[in-house]
Order: structure tokens, then C-alpha cells, then sequence
């Protein structure tokens, strides 16, 4: 069986620099795959490329054994892949209702009722304030507005960039167990955290990214229990929280 | 009182109504394209001439021949921003600003040597005015412009809050790059954008050419206005054009009346340095303009 995404020997980066170095990387269907490893290691870099953010400059990327390498960020919602950026992930001066809407827009024209229900399903708190312009909200339910906009196109793949990056701990949980939650409702996942410990938790896989380059790649739990990646990667206590 | 609402009031409006409609294009273009369209004024003259030319080939009344000054319009403001504005659109947008300059002197210069140098009139002689109650003289064009302008902020506001498209328009307004990455087309988007914006300036033109005459010059005189209009609502705001373009309207024409003595307060050949007054002092006190939000 092919993997849902097939990343082959991609080197990417900003203007001529390489930020990232031939990584390979396959995810299958319905994972959940986290991207850990220290600052500037290239995780949001590696997010980006998928979504032709970057310039590339050697490799290829599938989506579903089709040739997705290089095509127009616009078009890759219709092609069923979503992205969350870390940062500015709502559009401020629409409500959360609109922004909602907005992320069903790039998909053929349909009954979108069912769609807002799954999303209002999974954030409740989202329901009472959805005539409330985002920018208005909590870092929390901004985020939880970012996530929801993106399941809007009914994605395959959801991409998600720091997720939990500046959230309280409470937060925290509950946007790792949404993640399970929609991983359960089809959706393949790929993640980059900083806060790898927590993490690793729910991902069926993690790769490690250092400097730019694969450093390895194995399951959450086997990662979580690798002395070598808990020494260097988990430290004693919780990741750092900066941005990568 | 009757002297005032006809001869300064009711044209005031009219005025503003005018600018209004100039404004919110000028207020779209910047909010999305992130540039000031300096060749605005030039695109409402080219309506005003489209629509001159239907008048003159089909014997419309003036406004009825205002869908042919649009589509005038339109077509050129599609077409500059496909051969000038979207080469451009990587580059810092003082390119684009620069660029717009370039299309102004095109535009004018194109209409100059098509409808030629001379001053034109939509229809000739006096229209009589309206009167009310036995007392109440009114230019039956002053309301017309006003209530075309009124209804055409309406359509726009439920554009922007309702439909897809407008939707979409404040989304890439509010952040182009998250907007690419929920999937819409910016391009898409661009082109809606210059429909709405020539749409609106081609009917504010034709307004302002029956109120006086049709010129080479009759936008780009009215530029500055609609340039302190737009700041003045907060640039990117149409919302905010609209009120800012009734607001200029008003203060240069009411500027004029008689308030302290018999002499008008400013004399009416200094009645622009009033929007360039506002203009200058809405910068220094409240550069982000009177309303809060963007592009609604």
C-alpha cells in the first residue's frame, strides 16, 4: 500500500538557502505524525514546503500517489490537504461564523450544515460566540477557530504548525485530545510541537528533525522511551515553548 | 433657511455622495491590492465619457446610459491592472503607486485624443427644478446622486457581509498569505475588486459630469477629495469612504455659506484646500481614520 504522503529526498528553503536537507518521509492514512527536534531545525520549514511556502529546490512531494510538488498554495485545499500556521491563523476583523465559512470556499459548493455541526461538535465554545469577530477571542479559542476553518474543506490531510504554541496547560489537553478526536474522524495528521514530551502521547508516529536534516523517525512511544531522544530532544522538563 | 438647504445643503450632499462612491474604490483597491490607485480619478472620467458616447449614439437619458460607462470602466481597469498592476504585484507597492501615475496620464490622454479637448455637456439647457411644499426648491440630479450613493453602500455592505465572494474580499483584506493557505484564489478576488471599484467610480463620474461638464480633467480634479475621503473613513474601509466621502462633501461646501457675515466664511475658489485641511489633520490626529475594522 502507498502512503497518503509520500515526501522524497525534499531540500527547501528561503531564497537560495537550504533550510531543510533531503528529507524523506512517508505517512499513512488516518496517522497522527509529529515533527519534534530543537529550534531552527527546520520543523515549520518542512510544514511550509508542503504547502509550496517555500522554494524548493531538489525532491518531490505525493498526496494520494499524485504528484502534488510545487503546485499553488490555493490549490491544495481542493486537493484535500489543510494547513494551521502557528501564527495570525483567523481572520481578525470576520466572526467566527464567517471565518468558519470562509474555509469552505475552495471546495465544489455543497449543504456546508453538516460540516458546522461536526466543527460546533467539536468546539462547543465556538457555537456561543460565532457572530464575535476572531480577533476578539482568546489565544485558545482562536486557535480552536484556526483548526476549525481548516476542517471546513473536509481535509484528508490537516497540517498543523504548533498547535499549542503560547496556550495555558489546561488548553493544552484539550486541544491534543480534539487532535485525537479528528484524527478518529478520518483525517491523517502531521504536526510540528514544541512540546514534544505531551506530543509523542498521542502520535502514532514521530520524526525527529536536527539541523535541518532526518535524524530519526520511529513510534511516539518508542521515541518517548529512546534515552538518546529524551536526553537530547525531551530534556528533564518541558520543551521550550519559543518559536521555531 | 430654504436658500440653505437648496443652495448648500442639498448640493453638499450631492457632493458627497459623489466622492462616497469614488472613495470606496479607492478604499477596496488599497485594502486589498495594498496600493493608492492614483488613476481612480481618470477611471470615473472614462465612464462618464462611456456613457456621454451612448448618449449621443442611442439618445439614453444619461443615467440610463450609465452600464455603458461602467463597462467602460471596468474593461479598463481590468485590463491596466493585467498589463501594469499584476507584473508589479511582488515588487513593494510604491511600484504599483508609480504605475498608477503612468496610467492616469494614459487614460486622460486617450480620452483627450477620442472625445477631444472640449468641455461637453450631457444635456443642454437648465433642468427645472423639483419643488416642494410651494417652498422647497430642489436639483432633482443632487437627490438622485444621493440616493444612487446611498443604495449603492447598501448593496456593497451586504456584498461584503453576505455573499462568498465579499467574504472572501475581507478575508485576503484582513491577511492575503492565510487567505491563500484557506484556499482562495487572490487573483479571483483582485479582479472583483476592480469591477466594484470602477463600477462605483464610472457612476460617480457620470453624476459629477451632469452636474457640471464632462472633461479630461473631471476626475483627477476630484482626486485629492476622494483621497481625504478614504483616509478619513481609515483607508481600507469602505464603510468608513462612504462616510468620509459625505463628511468632505459637506465641510467644502458648507465651508462656503455666508455663516458669520454676509462674505462667504471661505472663499468658494479655496473650497478644495478644505478636504486637503482634513485631510492633513486626520493624518496628524487619527491616521487609522474614524472607523475601526477593515474592508467593512
Amino acid at each position: 500500500m502507498t502512503a497518503l504522503l509520500q515526501i522524497a529526498d525534499l531540500t527547501a528553503g528561503y531564497g537560495g538557502a537550504a533550510v531543510i536537507e533531503n528529507i524523506s518521509l512517508a505517512v499513512a492514512e488516518q496517522e497522527i505524525r509529529v515533527i519534534i527536534g530543537p529550534n531552527g531545525a527546520g520543523k515549520s520549514t518542512l510544514l511550509k514546503s508542503l504547502f509550496s511556502m517555500t522554494r524548493r529546490l531538489a525532491g518531490s512531494i505525493h498526496f494520494r500517489g499524485r504528484d502534488i510538488t510545487g503546485i499553488a498554495t490555493a490549490a491544495l485545499v481542493p486537493a484535500g490537504i489543510a494547513i494551521v500556521p502557528q501564527s495570525r491563523n483567523v481572520f481578525a476583523n470576520l466572526s467566527v461564523f464567517e471565518n468558519l465559512d470562509v474555509g469552505t470556499y475552495a471546495v465544489p459548493r455543497r449543504d456546508n450544515t453538516l460540516l458546522f455541526d461536526k466543527v460546533f461538535a467539536l468546539f462547543p465554545d465556538l457555537k456561543d460566540k460565532r457572530a464575535q469577530p476572531a480577533g476578539e477571542l482568546s489565544g485558545g479559542q482562536r486557535q480552536m477557530v484556526a483548526i476549525g476553518r481548516a476542517l471546513m474543506c473536509d481535509p484528508t490531510l490537516l497540517l498543523l504548525d504548533e498547535p499549542t504554541a503560547g496556550l495555558s496547560p489546561a488548553y493544552l489537553e484539550r486541544i491534543f485530545d480534539l487532535i485525537l478526536d479528528i484524527r478518529n474522524t478520518g483525517v491523517t495528521i502531521v504536526m510540528v510541537e514544541q512540546n514534544a514530551r505531551q506530543a509523542l502521547r498521542i502520535a502514532d508516529f514521530g520524526t525527529v528533525l536536527v539541523a535541518g536534516r532526518h535524524y530519526i523517525s520511529d513510534t511516539g512511544a518508542n521515541l518517548a522511551a529512546n534515552d538518546e531522544v529524551r536526553r537530547a530532544f525531551l530534556g528533564g522538563g518541558q520543551a521550550s515553548d519559543s518559536p521555531a | 433657511m430654504s436658500a440653505f438647504i437648496t443652495l448648500y445643503l442639498i448640493p453638499a450632499l450631492a457632493l458627497g455622495a459623489i466622492y462616497a462612491m469614488g472613495a470606496v474604490g479607492i478604499s477596496m483597491i488599497f485594502g486589498i491590492l495594498r496600493f493608492s490607485h492614483f488613476a481612480h480619478g481618470d477611471v470615473m472620467t472614462l465612464g462618464a465619457y462611456g456613457a456621454l458616447s451612448a448618449v449621443w449614439a442611442f439618445g439614453l437619458h444619461p443615467l440610463a446610459a450609465l452600464p455603458f460607462g461602467i463597462a467602460l470602466a471596468v474593461a479598463a481597469a481590468l485590463l491596466a491592472d493585467r498589463a501594469f498592476y499584476r507584473p508589479l504585484r511582488k515588487l513593494p507597492t510604491i511600484y504599483a503607486v508609480i504605475a498608477s501615475f503612468g496610467v492616469a496620464l494614459m487614460l486622460r490622454s486617450a480620452m483627450q485624443l477620442v472625445w477631444g479637448p472640449q468641455n461637453q455637456q450631457f444635456v443642454d439647457g437648465v433642468a427645472a427644478p423639483l419643488v416642494l411644499f410651494g417652498w422647497l426648491r430642489l436639483s432633482l440630479l443632487h437627490l438622485e446622486a444621493m440616493m444612487i450613493s446611498v443604495s449603492c453602500a447598501v448593496a456593497l455592505h451586504f456584498f461584503l457581509t453576505r455573499s462568498r465572494t465579499g467574504r472572501s474580499m475581507r478575508a485576503v483584506a484582513d491577511d492575503p498569505d492565510l487567505a491563500s493557505m484557506a484556499g482562495l484564489e487572490p487573483e479571483r478576488v483582485i479582479r472583483w475588486t476592480w469591477i466594484i471599484g470602477a463600477a462605483l467610480a464610472a457612476t460617480a463620474g457620470v453624476l459629477a459630469g451632469m452636474d457640471t461638464q464632462v472633461h479630461g480633467n473631471l476626475g483627477w480634479n476630484l482626486l485629492l477629495a476622494m483621497f481625504a475621503s478614504a483616509l478619513l473613513g481609515g483607508i481600507g474601509k469602505p464603510m468608513g469612504a462612504v462616510a468620509g466621502g459625505f463628511i468632505i462633501g459637506l465641510a467644502e461646501e458648507l465651508s462656503t455659506y455666508p455663516w458669520l457675515s454676509a462674505e462667504p466664511l471661505v472663499s468658494p475658489s479655496y473650497k478644495s484646500g478644505v478636504a486637503f485641511a482634513i485631510m492633513v489633520a486626520v493624518l496628524i490626529i487619527r491616521p487609522q481614520g474614524i472607523m475601526k475594522g477593515s474592508l467593512l
